[in-house]
């Protein structure tokens, strides 16, 4: 039986490429027209793959004639060219063990792809298209995936600024639900990070900007309540966490002005995101007994940390990967000389084999 | 022979130390079931050691300074398994297992096992006084030990330099609310410790009293400054590990000047 996967990524083709194959997640059945014995297809945003296994070799233009069938492009002639790779048996397997764990993603260690896997896994599964060679791929690829994640440190940490700030918000204050929120300026990157902590449970969410009706609009857009920006300050004395992107080109908080808004809560911590350029906020407000303040720089260095250390893993998610490779092969060609032996026997256990 | 009970179980904290160092020297700190498993083994072995040495004695087992030592690390590890389950378990029981390996190690390597040549006659008063006063000083070390989580956690966020450990700690405000709750259980047992110790029937040093006193008056401050919103969370922090070396010196103190206090 060969193994083998051909398919584009964001690694070898653009978005413009990718998007025109992104309809072909239901080509199971043309591939196994095709004479693949069985097949899958793995269509994301940054991917679309085939892993098949079949008696005879499908060569990568019928494979890529199969997904141009069910995807938008249906012109044969425009499959030349395009940046199709191929991998085979250990190639393959290796493939899809990197891709579940995340090692292949254009976010180095990100978890979405496991889910997707998984996803594409259960959906071949039920058309029939999967056989005993790719559920044994691929059960021992969600292992594999589910291996990295234990014992590395891939998925640590958020490498987004808006997620950073969420994060960090979890580290100060646990469950958000009971957080008061305070958005100044209604800029986009700070109503992402008012979304994102919408998402993790926060209710009380508040927006201030100079302009009142854009104030308005974004508070409408993100389920809170609009403050007259002449009233911000007195704000702060109620608020966990103040998300700040004004224009302003001088800092509108200083330890000066500070101080004596957070007087009486000193057993509260403030957590202040200050996403303006030039800040809004005196760093020297960090110095203050229990506020801490993250700028543009210092989000995106915890993002940059997490992104090295997940980078520092990838050796030990290799060795684990490879691990599993070699083992994966001798096994799976163990159980499927075992298998051709019965089946020369007895046609029934072939069908047990393949239920199982 | 029930020293290697005691070893056996040091062998067990050291093993959780070990484990957490090497991991965190990897920048690759999990919490996990192993944390938990080694320090409950030590904690059982721990345990069968104090049972075996009070039948010996025939009353509870705190007559020297090793006993004390033992007592206290016992206590510990029994706050920990009691609160643990309610915070990060086995990241808080790696900040537990190098006290306890600090304390039994210490206890097993100095010779301060010095058994009495006369049979100690029992006191259940004064019994109850000292027991009640080690699991208190428990609660005060578990304090401590979450106070150092807390103030770790809270240098990692002002300096944004966030390490491996600082994904595995708990929110600053769960570390606050697990630090008010242990000095408050650490207060109320140290309390009834302190009132106890006036029925004993026998007279007290003053020396240890105004020092127990003092201790008490500590933690009565801290948690003062902490019921009103006088002090910061960072500062009570700091507090929880200043009361308990305060605590651990007034209690070699009392029990290396007067070993035999427990005794009689």
């Amino acid at each position: 039986m060969n193994l083998f996967c051909v398919g584009l990524s964001h690694h070898t083709a653009n978005v413009e490429t990718r998007e025109r194959f992104a309809g072909g997640a239901g080509a199971e059945s043309t591939l196994r027209e095709a004479g693949c014995a069985e097949a899958l297809v793995l269509a994301t945003c940054n991917r679309v793959e085939v892993y098949g296994a079949s008696e005879k070799r499908v060569s990568t233009d019928e494979i890529a004639h199969c997904l141009m069938q069910t995807g938008e492009v249906s012109d044969p002639a425009r499959s030349e060219g395009l940046p199709f790779y191929r991998y085979e048996a250990a190639k393959c397997v290796r493939h899809l063990f990197r891709v579940a764990s995340g090692l292949d993603s254009m976010v180095v260690g990100e978890t979405e792809i496991l889910g997707q896997t998984k996803k594409a896994y259960l959906s071949a599964r039920t058309s029939g298209a999967v056989g005993p060679c790719l559920h044994r791929l691929f059960q021992r690829a969600f292992r594999v995936a589910k291996q990295v994640r234990t014992h590395t440190e891939i998925t640590r940490g958020s490498v987004s600024v808006g997620s950073v700030a969420v994060d960090l918000a979890q580290k100060i204050f646990g469950e958000l639900g009971d957080c008061s929120v305070l958005v100044l300026g209604a800029g986009e990157t700070s109503e992402r990070t008012a979304r994102a902590l919408v998402s993790r449970g926060v209710s009380d969410l508040r927006v201030s900007n100079r302009s009142n009706d854009r104030g308005r609009e974004l508070a409408q857009r993100v389920g809170g309540q609009a403050v007259q920006f002449d009233q911000w300050a007195q704000q702060c004395s109620e608020i966990d966490i103040l998300i700040t992107s004004t224009s302003s080109e001088t800092p509108l908080l200083t330890p000066t002005n500070l101080e004596p808004m957070v007087a009486n809560r000193i057993d509260r911590p403030l957590f202040i995101i200050d996403i303006a350029v030039p800040r809004d906020v005196d760093p020297a407000v960090n110095e203050m007994e229990g506020v801490y303040l993250y700028d543009i720089d210092a989000l995106r260095s915890v993002a940059e940390q997490s992104l090295a250390v997940r980078r520092q893993q990838i050796a030990s998610a290799e060795a684990i990967i490879a691990e599993h490779v070699a083992d994966f092969l001798e096994k799976i060609s163990r159980e499927l000389s075992r298998a051709s032996r019965i089946t020369r026997h007895s046609p029934v256990a072939d069908n047990s084999l393949r239920a199982s | 022979m029930d020293r290697y009970l005691l070893i056996i179980s040091t062998v067990c904290f050291l093993a959780a130390v070990l484990r957490t160092g090497i991991a965190l020297r990897a920048g690759l700190f999990r919490p996990g079931k192993f944390n938990f498993l080694a320090i409950g083994l030590g904690f059982v072995f721990q345990t069968v050691f104090l049972s075996i040495r009070g039948h010996a004695l025939g009353r509870c087992p705190l007559t020297n300074l090793f006993e004390v030592f033992i007592f206290l690390a016992w206590s510990v590890a029994l706050i920990y398994m009691l609160v643990g389950p309610a915070y990060r378990l086995s990241l808080m029981g790696a900040f537990t297992a190098p006290l306890v390996v600090l304390l039994q190690g210490f206890a097993l390597i100095a010779p301060i096992d010095v058994r009495h040549p006369i049979k100690v006659p029992a006191n259940s008063s004064l019994e109850f006084h000292a027991s009640v006063s080690l699991i208190a000083y428990g609660a005060f070390a578990l304090a401590c030990i979450a106070g150092v989580m807390y103030l770790v956690q809270e240098r990692q966020l002002k300096t944004h330099q966030l390490r491996s450990i600082f994904y595995h700690l708990p929110p600053l405000t769960d570390l606050f609310a697990a630090i008010t709750r242990l000095l408050w259980v650490g207060f109320i047992l140290y309390t009834v410790g302190i009132a106890s110790g006036f029925f004993t029937g026998r007279p007290l040093p003053r020396l240890q009293v105004v020092a127990a006193i003092a201790v008490w008056l500590l933690y009565a401050a801290i948690l003062q400054g902490r019921y009103f919103r006088r002090m910061a969370p960072k500062r009570v922090a700091a507090l929880c590990i200043v009361g308990f070396s305060a605590a651990l010196t007034l209690l070699w103190g009392i029990t290396f000047s007067a070993q035999t206090h427990s005794v009689q």
